[in-house]
């Protein structure tokens, strides 16, 4: 078995542990290395050939591909290396990486820190339970999407979406351009899940029927996929019956979740967060084991991946400086905890000394969508700053700075609380 | 289609026809055994509870009641020589409160009148050490050490790979339409892919075996599909038990069962429900909150979080509830082996000697083969080597170290080897009972694609004519461009 040490191992070559492992090399990290499963960098960029992204990290527009071609061939002029086709199998507490790939076998890897950049995966039928048969042409969206844009074949020309994710808009449109009949997009919550831009671009535009409220209650057909049934749904999601309704179709996309991928993490004893399913870290995305850190869609599901560079950007700096022994840790802990209207902030605590920086961005995600709204941050119950915002919807991430000069009067051990008020109720 | 004359057409693929034709391949003879789909074990033997019961429920008169426990017993030299995963976990039936107790007493007696070892009545303190997740209100409980889990697709597999090995020639997507008679004798079977003659049928049709019997001009079996609804959960997950426990069965099911897989996922189910048609085999949202609450009389903690699938099985219970296993009186050489529901899969060994039994009393001159090989290569699974082993594989064969099912840990070398192996696989569902590549959390939603490559180009096929399991399932429908058809502009 071939051993071998590297500063910084990034699993994951996506956007994420491209960014993170860019940043890591600026920083002063020596060795990095980026494993990768695919046989290719770019992780699920590579399939979204879409335009769209990029507007607030290059300011301008590009395709999922080319946003992801600017990281390569920084990680190529910064001379780090890269293992194609590369599985991990299994990370250690002491940082141990044993991989597999066909050239090398298996590998074992001492890393000086880790980075987590695995991504996520997609909730699948049984994860909902939708109850029916099991024919051909039940397929997650970002699945049909690898088949029609890398493979080349589209599934089936009668299509029905359930969940108005990003995914599953950016797949209407898609299976529209390439001809098929796409007769609704079917979504359980009173609102989209998606940006509101792609209801716009993908559903709008193309008369595509958009169905809030609804759901798919049955699959029907024996060999292949011959139609669903859909039901109206009350306030607690459930079908109400004499609504049912069957829609003829041939292909069946879910578009119904993402859930960060933390097998790896979890079997070395990394502390998860239940409400993101990704790791608990703090703001240099360290996660609960010392020069293990995470970003990306495995610490918390991204709308844009702007910031899902921005978030790797700082796991990679940060690595960098456990690795050089640069990473101090304040003794004045704080714990961030969420309030009223907020599903979750990233990080869950402050704990990192850095003379530099002059704000640590919170990110975080709102429950339901509100107009009007004040962000509200406290600390030990007192007001510390707002923000107002016209709205907020939770499939648009927040992203909001909290100074430094207000981090470093906090007593130790201060708990700082975030809410979204709608102005009427303050 | 055969110059030469059959002994035997087994009709069948599912777990009693593969473990009849293996049994069969003791001996000097010709045998052939139909399948109408791409695969073996795509019917009932897929899609049920995958346990080898211990064999206390049924009637001691019944075949049901004689056949199981020996069956059981039959299974640790089975296991032994096809390598096929199998785990003596015990099972319980556990009486909650409110419960007729005395129910589990009549188990008890009815158990060892079918001379089921081991039985034992156990009390609550014993449940809270040894199945501690188990309802505050499980009072006491029927333990069986004998019952276990097993593969139900693998345990086919093999036995349809065994039964190849040693001479059975095994036709798929070969449909019975005809069984021909002349003077009261069976003389052949018509299929779609040409006639096979022959002097004995053995109708293992499972769902579809009354319409076997009745092309045969025998109606005595009567098949009343009842579907099965389960929940199947990840491997990693939060919740666990130790045993195959049930509640208190009522006259027609073993009610909601929940059950570690031998793979080491977590099964909830079954309900029991009469359908109207055999096409029917879907789930339902009664069905489904029907198994979760029953899950939860006896697991209050349970919940559906890390559910990665639910699926639906068709009993093919006959009318008299028993196993129809029996040579027709009018037509000779003509077998019924149907009605074969739960114990099913526990008999499958017991129900294949009884066949060849039957066979040998109708007049079939059984002669000992000298070189019956009864083993079966044990299969490479990548995942569950240790480190050093894994890397000495890979030495080996270099497509041992290329990953193709994330979830599953499945090497492109085990996909191989499971479309060449003797039944190999035509269908991603075919790749994904052999290798399991398909099977874990993400439910192929990253390998799908890479599958469907290998076996197009394994198989010598387009993408678009890889199927997911049925003869009709086609994955892919069109090349991309090819539905906007005269609306594509070319540009060369």
């Amino acid at each position: 078995m071939i051993k071998l040490y590297r500063d910084i191992v990034v699993i994951g070559g996506g956007p994420a542990g491209l960014a993170a492992a860019c940043s890591a090399k600026e920083e002063g990290a020596d060795k990095v290395l980026i494993l990768e499963r695919d046989f290719e960098l770019g992780g699920i960029l590579t399939q979204c050939i879409h335009n769209g992204f990029g507007l607030h990290y290059f300011k301008e527009e590009l395709t999922g591909p080319e946003y992801a071609h600017r990281f390569i061939k920084e990680v190529e002029k910064q001379d780090i290396e890269i293992k194609l086709n590369t599985m991990v199998l299994e990370v250690t507490l002491d940082r141990k990486v044993y991989v597999v790939n066909s050239e090398d076998g298996l590998m074992e890897i001492q890393a000086g820190a880790i980075i987590l950049a695995m991504g996520c995966r997609e909730r699948t039928r049984g994860a909902i339970g939708i109850p029916g048969t099991r024919p051909a042409g039940v397929f997650t969206a970002g699945t049909a999407q690898r088949f029609v844009n890398m493979e080349g074949y589209v599934p089936g020309k009668e299509v029905v979406i359930l969940g108005s994710g990003d995914i599953g808009l950016i797949m209407a449109r898609r299976m529209r351009l390439e001809g098929a009949d796409v007769k609704a997009v079917v979504e359980l919550l009173p609102y989209t899940g998606g940006l509101s831009r792609n209801v716009v671009q993908c559903l709008e535009d193309y008369d595509i029927p958009l169905l809030l409220k609804h759901t798919v209650t049955e699959i029907h057909g024996k060999e292949k996929l011959e139609g669903i049934t859909i039901s109206e749904v009350d306030d607690k999601f459930r079908p109400i019956q004499g609504t049912e309704k069957r829609i003829d179709c041939d292909t069946l996309l879910l578009s119904v979740g993402l859930i960060p991928e933390n097998e790896l993490s979890k079997k070395v004893g990394v502390e998860l967060d239940s409400v993101t399913a990704g790791p608990v870290v703090n703001e240099g995305r360290e996660t609960s084991v010392n020069g293990i850190f995470a970003c990306g869609n495995v610490l918390h599901v991204h709308d844009l991946v702007d910031f899902v560079t921005k978030e790797s950007q700082m796991a990679g700096q940060w690595a960098a400086k456990y690795v050089n022994g640069k990473m101090e840790k304040r003794s004045n802990k704080l714990t961030i905890q969420v309030g009223k209207n907020v599903r979750y902030v990233i990080p869950q605590r402050i704990e990192l000394n850095d003379q530099e920086r002059k704000r640590i961005p919170l990110y975080m995600r709102v429950t339901k969508p509100l107009r009007a709204v004040d962000i509200v941050i406290s600390a030990n119950d007192n007001k510390l700053l707002s923000f107002s915002k016209p709205y907020v919807k939770p499939g648009e991430m927040i992203d909001l700075p909290l100074p430094e000069k207000i981090i470093e009067k906090l007593d130790d051990n201060s708990v700082i609380q975030v809410a979204i008020l709608e102005k009427e109720e303050e | 289609m055969f110059n030469t004359k059959q002994n035997v057409v087994i009709i069948g693929g599912g777990v009693i026809g593969c473990a009849i034709a293996r049994e069969l391949s003791r001996y000097n003879l010709k045998i052939v055994l139909v399948e109408k789909e791409p695969d073996v074990a795509t019917g009932t033997t897929k899609a049920n509870t995958a346990l080898i019961h211990a064999g206390f429920n049924a009637d001691p008169k019944t075949l049901k009641g004689q056949l199981n426990m020996k069956g059981n017993m039959i299974f640790d030299q089975i296991v032994k020589d096809l390598h096929i995963p199998f785990k003596r976990i015990g099972s319980l039936v556990v009486g909650v409160e409110g419960d007729d107790l005395s129910e589990l007493e009549k188990l008890l007696n009815r158990g060892r009148e079918n001379k089921v070892e081991g039985l034992q009545i156990v009390d609550q303190k014993w449940l809270r050490e040894n199945e501690p997740a188990l309802s505050d209100k499980a009072k006491a409980a029927l333990w069986a050490p004998t019952a276990g889990i097993i593969g139900p697709w693998e345990l086919t597999l093999a036995l349809a790979e065994n039964a190849e090995k040693n001479g059975v020639k095994i036709m798929l997507e070969t449909e019975v339409e005809d069984i021909l008679t002349g003077d009261g004798d069976v003389v052949g079977v018509k299929t779609n892919r040409g006639i096979i003659k022959t002097d004995y049928v053995i109708n293992a049709a499972g769902l579809f075996a009354d319409e076997i019997s009745r092309m045969a001009g025998i109606d005595k079996v009567s098949i009343t599909p009842r579907v099965g609804e389960y929940y199947v959960y990840d491997k990693d997950r939060d919740f666990n038990v130790n045993h195959i426990v049930f509640p208190i069965p009522t006259k027609i099911s073993k009610g909601t069962i929940v059950t570690p897989t031998v793979d080491g996922n977590l099964m909830i189910g079954p309900t029991s429900d009469i359908v109207e048609k055999k096409s029917q085999l879907g789930t339902s949202r009664e069905g489904l909150n029907k198994v979760f609450e029953g899950a939860k009389k006896l697991f209050p903690r349970i919940s559906l979080k890390d559910t990665i699938r639910v699926f639906a099985g068709l009993r093919a219970a006959d009318r008299t509830e028993d196993f129809v296993i029996e040579a027709a009186e009018n037509v000779k050489g003509f077998i019924n082996v149907a009605g074969i529901q739960s114990p099913g899969l526990s008999s499958a060994p017991s129900i294949a000697e009884m066949v060849v039994t039957i066979l040998k009393d109708e007049g079939l001159a059984l002669d000992m083969k000298d070189d019956f090989d009864p083993t079966r290569k044990k299969p490479i699974h990548f995942r569950e080597l240790s480190l050093e082993e894994k890397a000495k594989l890979i030495q080996e064969d270099s497509r041992y170290g290329s990953i193709i099912c994330r979830c599953e840990i499945v090497t492109y070398k085990e996909i191989l080897d499971a479309i060449h192996d003797p039944v190999g696989a035509r269908t991603v569902d075919g790749v994904k009972r052999r290798t399991r590549a398909g099977m874990g959390r993400c439910q192929s939603g990253f390998c799908g694609p890479k599958v469907i490559t290998i076996l197009a180009e394994e198989l010598g096929l387009d993408p678009t004519e890889v199927r997911k399991e049925l003869t009709d399932s086609y994955l892919l429908s069109y090349k991309v461009k090819e539905l906007l058809g005269s609306k594509v502009m070319d540009n060369d």
